[in-house]
């Protein structure tokens, strides 16, 4: 009982970290589509990282343990963060060491890595991008909190897991609150992974790159990690967004066949499939915003999910 | 049973959905787009009436649900359109005095409409009384859009706004109003924009602006 609960986490967290770099490039696919250039393969994410591993890495010479460190600490907090988070089965080991609160610490902690690694060289534009990053991630923070108290009002638990247990249990109403939440939800995502109306990720534009000013520096297999975190990250996003608001299909705790988990699975590619193409949709749609409408941006993140709260608790649903 | 406890839920995601367009509003920079956000907030308030109207089993509801199609969806944003266009104001956009501070007032305001129609919420034994709370927070954060802006357009769009509003206080205190007076009312309002139309024009002639700080100024300088 204990040891197939452990090899469902094992078969999770491995299918997290494989297909988190095709659902990059599923998203840029769509991208491409969306603009009517001619798209980049399916598994052009994946030649990119082999391409990476095979090249020899070019470190500046005033480079610090930190700096080559923190690839490895990004890509470890992103695949823990993919063990807590219950992308297709809710009774993970894991899952009971972190509840989603420890979740955003996680995010955090690789932030703050990625944002002091920007900085050990010392080029102006690391700094740059570290002091943007600091920004946004300030603001989305409690925006992102603000959206999972929601849910644990709802259903009276910090836990993922059992948040999605607790949803099954509910009948299907349509409650204001969780449309609030779900908003904002997706405004955060967007600034948290770099996503257009924030940052772009397909640019090196030099005044406008967040995300990318900071990996500057980083060459060959250090680089390839700390795209593969960035994915995973995404993906994470993703499954946090699925747990929240579209918990079906995930094999919850009353059932604990083979056949749930391939269920799961299905599952969880359709609803990569469609979340990616309605991605790359509302990015084709809006325009970047200026780096200081981007307080605004998320103001209005943190309100909807405040808004959400108040209905939920003043409403009295 | 089912049903109407299905209507309660469904009015309950509208009026949030109203609350959701007064916010839009209050952060919305293209006249344009105001207009829309106002057609669209009645449109909402249409379906809304008419739930209201299929779950009290009122027939008059439906009247005053169709009069709100036709004013509020139609006639009204049809005529700002025209309007605008004739202004050449559609690509407007004005600046806004710090939206997250407006934001968070907006916020507050919401909090003390909530706890404004608390008593009267208990009381009511309305299907939607619960929604008090949100029209109240409609009408405020439509005041607050008047003030903080400055073209004469918007202010009169977030006059509309607050209107809309107050037909959802009525609706989910009482069931809306008597039908004269609701008959009154859209006159008023159809009449109002017309007399405000013609004054952009007017303003417009003296001062070559819709901006209303130069009627602030009491000499000419």
């Amino acid at each position: 009982m204990r040891t197939i609960s452990f090899v469902r986490q094992f078969v999770e967290v491995i299918l997290a970290i494989a297909i988190a770099p095709l659902f990059t490039g599923w998203i840029a696919q769509c991208r491409a589509w969306l603009q009517n250039r001619s798209a980049p393969p399916l598994l052009q994410p994946y030649r990119m990282l082999r391409k990476l591993f095979f090249k020899d890495v070019a470190l500046a010479t005033n480079a610090s343990m930190l700096f080559r460190a923190t690839p490895y600490v990004l890509f470890g907090t992103m695949v823990l963060a993919a063990a807590i988070i219950p992308s297709l089965v809710t009774d993970l080991p894991l899952a009971r060491v972190a509840d989603a609160i420890a979740l955003v610490g996680l995010f955090a902690t690789a932030r703050v890595f990625l944002s002091l690694a920007a900085m050990d060289i010392g080029t102006s534009f690391g700094t740059m991008g570290a002091r943007r990053e600091m920004m946004i991630g300030f603001l989305a923070e409690p925006a992102l909190l603000m959206v999972l108290f929601n849910a644990f009002i709802l259903f009276g638990s910090t836990s993922l897991p059992s948040l999605v247990d607790g949803y099954r249990a509910h009948r299907t109403v349509i409650d204001p609150s969780v449309i609030f939440a779900a908003i904002a939800f997706a405004m955060v995502l967007f600034a948290e992974n770099g996503r257009i109306p924030i940052d772009n990720p397909s640019t090196h534009l030099e005044l406008t790159m967040i995300h990318e000013a900071m990996l500057l520096e980083y060459s060959a297999r250090h680089l390839a990690l700390v795209e593969w975190a960035s994915s995973l990250k995404l993906f994470n996003y993703s499954c946090i967004g699925f747990a929240l608001f579209v918990p079906w299909g995930i094999a919850t705790n009353g059932r604990n066949g083979a056949w749930s988990l391939l269920i799961a699975i299905v599952a969880l590619m359709g609803k990569l499939v469609i979340a990616g193409a309605v991605l790359a949709f509302v990015e084709s749609l809006s325009a970047k915003l200026r780096i200081f409408r981007a307080p605004e941006y998320l103001a209005m993140a943190f309100l909807l999910a405040v808004l959400g709260l108040l209905v939920h608790l003043l409403l009295g649903v | 049973m089912h049903v109407t406890e299905l209507v309660a839920q469904i009015l309950k995601v509208l009026a949030a959905g109203l609350l959701l367009i007064s916010f839009a509003m209050l952060a919305g920079r293209r006249t344009q787009q105001l207009i829309t956000l106002y057609a669209w907030q009645g449109v909402l308030l249409f379906v809304s009436t008419c739930l209201v109207a299929y779950g009290a089993g009122l027939r008059e509801m439906y009247y005053s649900a169709a009069l709100t199609l036709i004013l509020k969806v139609i006639a009204l944003p049809w005529i700002l359109n025209r309007l605008v266009h004739r202004l050449g104001a559609q690509w407007d956009s004005e600046q806004l005095v710090n939206v997250p501070t407006t934001m968070l007032v907006g916020l507050l305001l919401v909090i003390f409409a909530f706890g404004l129609a608390q008593p009267i919420t208990s009381i009511a034994t309305t299907i939607t009384r619960h929604t008090l709370g949100i029209a109240l927070a409609v009408i405020l954060l439509s005041f607050l859009m008047m003030i903080t802006r400055r073209k004469a357009v918007t202010q009169v769009i977030g006059f509309l706004a607050m209107e809309n509003g107050l037909f959802l206080a009525a609706t989910s205190a009482t069931y809306g109003m008597p039908m004269v007076i609701e008959f009154g009312v859209a006159l008023d309002l159809l009449v109002g924009v017309f007399i405000l139309g013609i004054f952009f024009f007017q303003i417009r002639e003296q001062f070559d602006s819709l901006d209303l700080r130069h009627l602030e100024s009491l000499k000419e300088d």
